[in-house]
């Protein structure tokens, strides 16, 4: 197996235990959750410094996901990198549950940061990329935002003030699945141009497919070979991405999930 | 250090310099009002450790979070409203939900922001604060009090909320006395009823405690510097002592330390209470001497409430 059928294999696990995820559940996060699992699969599985067995190193790479809500896709990926049992996966949003909807690094192993409202985690991961700057440390932060997130404020003052720290510790991704609570995000408030956006805020920008793994990681690459910049990778994603009774539907942010319906969908998924 | 005759923010900025040779992962983060907080003076002997994202609050609060959550020793510094309401949700959750522990401070609390007027009174900002789980809300007095409760509020495992006046002050406490986070300081012992005040209030207390002597009446002055969590037990004692108490603040008499005493008071030990303080309204331009005067926060104004009290206390007897 090369290097992308392995990626798109774990990937496809991760999307199967999502969907378990909330199923179990019954309502969640699935098409926010769904749409970042390439870009997490490639973080965990082939680019990220960490060690479950250790989640607490010092030097490891961090990860926050500024979109809180697609917690379960990141409970899916550091339960089957082994930083707790599978089976806690079905404790989502339980009472005295370690996996909240959105996610919190006092409850969670492996979760660097705590988030939820939106805006907040990616000016965190500017300021933990900083320390970072400031230490001389050799690891990055990585950040995933939305593309609603991405009318947030303070997505901008963060954006501002690491494009003229020159903070290359900072590698970010845009989940631009085009999609937001209330429809469409360009018939609600439109983000884009998003890399001219960017750009102009003195970020070293990338668009690719953000379902393509190797697309992922060669982006991730250039990002790394770009001193001096924080990068932000735009990553056209598809809300709900892999789940047929979701795919492209604003109406998954969030949404009931039966059993069955994970069932099927899982099906076509393998 | 010299503790007296000078700014309170010269003083404050020589304690962030003396501890960031014991704790060299101080770091401050400010929001484009270093020349007016003068950390300036900090910027010059620390450059690298000073940073300033310019006017943006929110991620002003969020770099800090950030910053601490990789272990830096952080404070924040700008004026109290933008301190607090404007960067409310992200002090709520990725400072004090997240359980970061960012050391913030507000500066000219209340009335103080004088000439900045109406829009620069943060007169909610305790209110704000104190209704944060794992938030601490402390306000020195003087130089002494701030230097005496310099390193606790380093150490303390939590967030804190430093309502700070930028300039002159009254200097109240004597070098060498010993202040704890969460105590109250006793300033004066009296019989007839006790004044708990905070921050610009205190020395209007001990105004009014002269005054009341001289009309017979003993009026002991409690400071409450850390208004949470507050020291209940201080407070239930002087309740038992003198059967009445007022309360003297710089801020809205709505969720400040009036309230916070008043909570304390009816849930343990109820006596008649009078609460000194701004009467739920907005401020507006003007010096100190003229706003403490039009909102009622002067010593006459404390001994008429000192006065209501203990006439209250008769009733009920």
């Amino acid at each position: 197996m090369d290097k992308r059928q392995l990626l798109e294999q774990h990937a496809k696990t991760i999307r199967c235990h999502t969907l378990d995820t909330i199923a179990h559940l019954g309502v969640g996060h699935i098409g926010g959750s769904l749409s970042i699992v390439d870009i997490l699969t490639v973080l965990y599985y082939d680019q990220m410094h960490v060690d479950p067995k250790n989640p607490k190193m010092p030097n490891r790479d961090r990860f926050v996901l500024s979109k809180g809500h697609g917690g379960p896709a990141v409970y899916a990926t550091l339960a089957l990198k082994g930083y707790f049992p599978m089976a806690l996966l079905e404790t989502l949003n339980q009472s005295n549950t370690n996996l909240p909807s959105h996610t919190d690094m006092n409850k969670t192993v492996g979760v660097d940061m705590t988030t939820g409202s939106l805006g907040q985690g990616f000016s965190a991961a500017v300021g933990m990329a900083l320390a970072a700057q400031l230490d001389h440390a050799p690891f990055k932060v990585y950040a995933i935002i939305g593309d609603g997130e991405s009318q947030e404020g303070q997505i901008w003052e963060a954006a501002m003030f690491a494009g003229n720290r020159k903070l290359d510790h900072i590698i970010a991704f845009t989940d631009y699945n085009k999609m937001q609570i209330d429809g469409e995000v360009k018939d609600i408030n439109d983000v884009s141009p998003l890399d001219k956006k960017w750009e102009a805020f003195n970020w070293h920008v990338q668009v690719i497919d953000g379902h393509d793994v190797m697309a992922i990681i060669d982006a991730i690459e250039n990002a790394k070979a770009t001193p001096g910049k924080p990068s932000m990778i735009i990553c056209n994603t598809i809300k709900g991405k892999g789940a047929d009774f979701c795919e492209g539907d604003p109406g998954s942010h969030n949404m009931p999930v039966t059993k069955e319906m994970a069932s099927k969908a899982k099906e076509r998924l393998v | 250090m010299e503790l007296k005759n000078r700014q309170l923010r010269d003083i404050y900025v020589d304690l962030l310099l003396q501890y960031a040779e014991e704790y060299p992962n101080l770091v401050i983060v400010e929001a484009d009002l270093m020349k007016a907080a003068k950390t300036t003076t900090f910027y010059e002997k620390h450059p690298e450790k000073a940073i300033n994202v310019g006017v943006a609050e929110a991620n002003m609060i969020g770099v800090a979070a950030g910053l601490t959550n990789m272990g830096k020793l952080v404070f924040t510094h700008t004026f109290t409203p933008f301190a607090t309401r404007r960067a409310f949700d992200q002090v709520t959750l990725s400072v004090a939900y997240a359980k970061l522990n960012v050391k913030m401070v507000g500066s000219d609390p209340g009335i103080m922001a004088q000439l900045n007027g109406g829009t620069h009174m943060s007169l909610e900002d305790v209110a704000l604060m104190r209704s944060l789980p794992t938030m601490t809300v402390f306000e020195p007095v003087d130089g002494v009090q701030l230097a005496g409760m310099f390193k606790q509020i380093i150490d303390h495992d939590g967030p804190v909320y430093i309502r700070l006046l930028r300039q002159e002050f009254d200097p109240i406490f004597e070098e060498g006395q010993t202040f704890e986070l969460g105590k109250a300081s006793p300033i004066k012992e009296g019989t007839d009823v006790t004044i708990i005040a905070s921050g610009i209030m205190v020395q209007e207390a001990l105004d009014a405690h002269k005054m009341l002597a001289e009309q017979g009446i003993s009026a002991g002055v409690i400071n409450i510097h850390t208004i949470k969590p507050i020291d209940a037990h201080a407070i239930i004692e002087a309740a038992k002592k003198t059967g009445a108490i007022v309360t003297a603040e710089n801020h809205n008499i709505i969720n400040g330390l009036g309230s916070a005493v008043a909570e304390v008071l009816s849930e343990n030990f109820p006596v008649p209470l009078k609460r000194v303080g701004i009467k739920d309204h907005f401020g507006e331009v003007g010096k100190k001497d003229f706003l403490m005067e039009k909102y009622g926060l002067k010593a006459v104004d404390i001994v008429a409430a000192v006065k209501a009290a203990i006439a209250l206390k008769q009733e009920v007897k």
